[in-house]
């Protein structure tokens, strides 16, 4: 099988006109499959389903595969009937964010299994492809050597997703961390967070870049990138690379990443060629199961499993 | 005939020493782990094997109390050793297993059908479509419910499901939705999801600066503390960062969850269990903090309507606050 490109849902709060420029942009890149919607904060409400859906009838057209992503921190009765419409929306497959759309979904339709589900192992995979999951997307906390016996025993039919580029979704809370920037209530956000296409970055106290915040979530300031690892995902049999999506540079991003995938250029060109693209240093350390934010050179060392108390 | 309503004290046991002392002052369960990454609180010293497992069930059975093994952490290799952790909890006759992850329910479920589950707070289900696929595949009885609900939602959520509902009462207090939490490995590479910690303390290391006391976490500047400041343990999401030119707690401060003053709310909604927090924390404080909720919870269930919080209970509990401050979390919706 042929490895697949994808674009993660965007995690910011962008205007209408923003999001409908950026995807016009999108639909013109070499990715195969577009994930659409809000995943992170029910607040957030210029684009209703409806919208959603002409977008996703546009990029449709323009020969992408489409998908619908569910919010993931789903507490109330107002969130589940938004999530229920998207369950229901007949068309377009959808990504589910927490198990309470797989709840929705399981038995119904084919479903995409989202990276905040906790899969960690064989038989939890097992499970949830026998509910009707026929993708996967892999935590991002996963390393290469946890990923290697998961793909080694995967159902058959499964396939398998890695967020390959971007800032990391690391954390979701309650609370909205923007509002609270402001000095507001979440109650009464103001929406303030349209003002940050990008979120906020939050730095250590002697100046280095360290989190984002967006709304409710909470982002890694460096930018997890796995290019340089393409012959690794490769051999693993990994089906789809996923792009998470920033206001700028996006569609190059995604051309570099195509160049790698069809061979046309080295991933070591790749990734210095998007130096000057990403908004922060490159960092791999999950993937060699290290810390998140550290970026170690090609086929480094690989910790053990957690240290032993 | 509907069995009379009760709410459980289910306080932490992180040693031999403390499960007596929740059972001594008056809890109804005690919940407690084993001494390696199947549970979320995996600190050097604490928790049990099997042989003092076995004399803490005798311990907490002989006196009427539950014991609840805490299972709660995400299996990424070695699934054995998660699997042995079940069948222990079957061959030691513990009252509950506490689970997060949908393999080990499916294994323990199949393997010990008597076996009672709860859903850990670490399964991270919010809402009551997410409480009733547990349920349906796994038979859950009891579901803990993340520190990101306001008490309206709790209520809403409570209507839609019939799973007993357990919340966080008291203790340390988690900022984001448990199990959707990767802060901690992002900076040293373990988790409560996967390794069953977080901000490790052997990740922690402190210095003294020119500028101040230095809380750091992997080498990241988590606080800097004036002289005249209390230094706190450097928990990454309540250290000071700066956004924008602006220095502050920028998810939250070093406080702790207390929840007391919504007991009779608690009992009208028929929650089951009230759980403390701190299966790291000495005897004493278990003692303190169980004795505080058993007169609490004894004096709200015969009179809801006339109970207020004594002052001598907050101010017991203050004692032993992280932080010495109190919030009652997301369960005000303001603090969101």
């Amino acid at each position: 099988m042929k490895m697949k490109l994808a674009l993660g849902p965007v995690l910011y709060y962008w205007t209408r006109e923003k999001l409908q420029s950026f995807y016009e942009g999108i639909a013109a890149a070499p990715v195969d499959i577009v994930y659409l919607g809000e995943t992170v904060c029910s607040r957030r409400h210029i684009m209703r389903l409806s919208d959603w859906l002409e977008l996703a009838n546009m990029l449709s057209g323009a020969g992408k595969k489409v998908v619908l992503s569910t919010l993931t921190l789903i507490e109330s009765e107002s969130d589940l009937k938004t999530l229920r419409k998207i369950a229901e929306n007949g068309d377009f497959a959808v990504e589910a964010n927490d198990m309470g759309a797989v709840h929705l979904l399981e038995g119904r339709t084919p479903f995409i299994a989202g990276p905040y589900l906790n899969i960690y192992n064989p038989q939890t995979l097992s499970m949830i492809a026998s509910l009707g999951a026929q993708r996967w997307v892999i935590p991002v906390e996963m390393s290469r050597d946890v990923l290697q016996p998961l793909q080694q025993s995967r159902p058959v039919g499964m396939e398998t997703e890695v967020f390959s580029y971007g800032r990391l979704p690391l954390a979701f809370s309650s609370r909205c961390f923007t509002a609270r920037f402001h000095n507001l209530p979440k109650d009464d956000c103001r929406f303030l967070c349209l003002d940050d296409p990008v979120g906020k970055t939050m730095r250590t106290r002697e100046g280095k870049p360290f989190l984002v915040i967006n709304g409710i979530q909470t982002q890694s300031a460096l930018v997890y990138n796995l290019v340089g690892e393409m012959d690794a995902l490769r051999e693993l049999g990994v089906d789809v690379l996923r792009i998470s999506p920033q206001p700028e540079h996006t569609a190059e991003i995604v051309g570099l990443f195509r160049d790698c995938m069809e061979r046309r250029v080295n991933p070591e060109l790749a990734l210095q060629q998007m130096e000057k693209l990403m908004p922060e240093t490159a960092c791999n350390g999950y993937w060699y199961g290290r810390a998140g934010l550290e970026q170690m050179v090609h086929a480094g060392e690989q910790s053990a499993a957690c240290a032993e108390r | 005939m509907q069995p009379e309503y009760k709410l459980d004290l289910v306080s932490p046991a992180g040693s031999l020493p403390a499960l007596k002392a929740a059972v001594d002052n008056g809890a109804d369960c005690v919940y407690l782990g084993l001494r390696d990454e199947t549970n979320a609180r995996n600190f050097t010293g604490l928790n049990f094997d099997a042989t003092n497992l076995r004399s803490g069930v005798d311990y907490a059975h002989a006196k009427g109390a539950k014991v609840y093994l805490a299972l709660n952490t995400y299996p990424t290799r070695e699934w054995d050793r998660w699997k042995s952790a079940i069948d222990l909890a079957a061959d030691n006759g513990m009252d509950a297993l506490i689970l997060a992850d949908p393999g080990l329910m499916q294994y323990a479920m199949k393997t010990h059908p008597q076996l009672h589950l709860h859903l850990s707070v670490q399964g991270s289900a919010t809402n009551y479509e997410a409480i009733n696929f547990y349920r349906e595949h796994f038979g859950i009885i009891r579901a803990v419910l993340p520190r990101v609900l306001s008490f309206a939602q709790v209520e809403e959520l409570a209507a839609g499901t019939k799973v007993e509902l357990e919340l966080f009462g008291f203790g340390g207090l988690c900022v984001m939705a448990e199990g959707r939490c990767s802060l901690s490995s992002y900076v040293t590479g373990e988790s409560p999801n996967n390794c069953g910690v977080c901000s490790p303390p052997k990740a922690v290391r402190w210095q003294k600066t020119a500028k101040g006391l230095e809380s750091r976490l992997n080498g990241v500047l988590i606080d800097r503390y004036a002289d005249d400041e209390n230094a706190g343990y450097p928990t990454l999401c309540k250290g000071r960062f700066e956004v924008e030119g602006e220095t502050y707690y920028a998810m939250e401060e070093p406080t702790s969850l207390n929840t007391l003053e919504l007991l009779p709310e608690l009992m009208r909604v028929k929650i089951r269990g009230l759980k403390i927090e701190g299966r790291q924390r000495s005897p004493a404080y278990v003692t303190q903090v169980t004795r505080v909720w058993r007169e609490a919870i004894d004096l709200c269930m015969k009179n809801p309507k006339s109970f207020s919080v004594k002052p001598a209970w907050t101010a017991a509990l203050g004692k032993i606050s992280e932080g010495q401050q109190h919030t009652l979390g997301a369960y005000y919706r303001p603090w969101k």
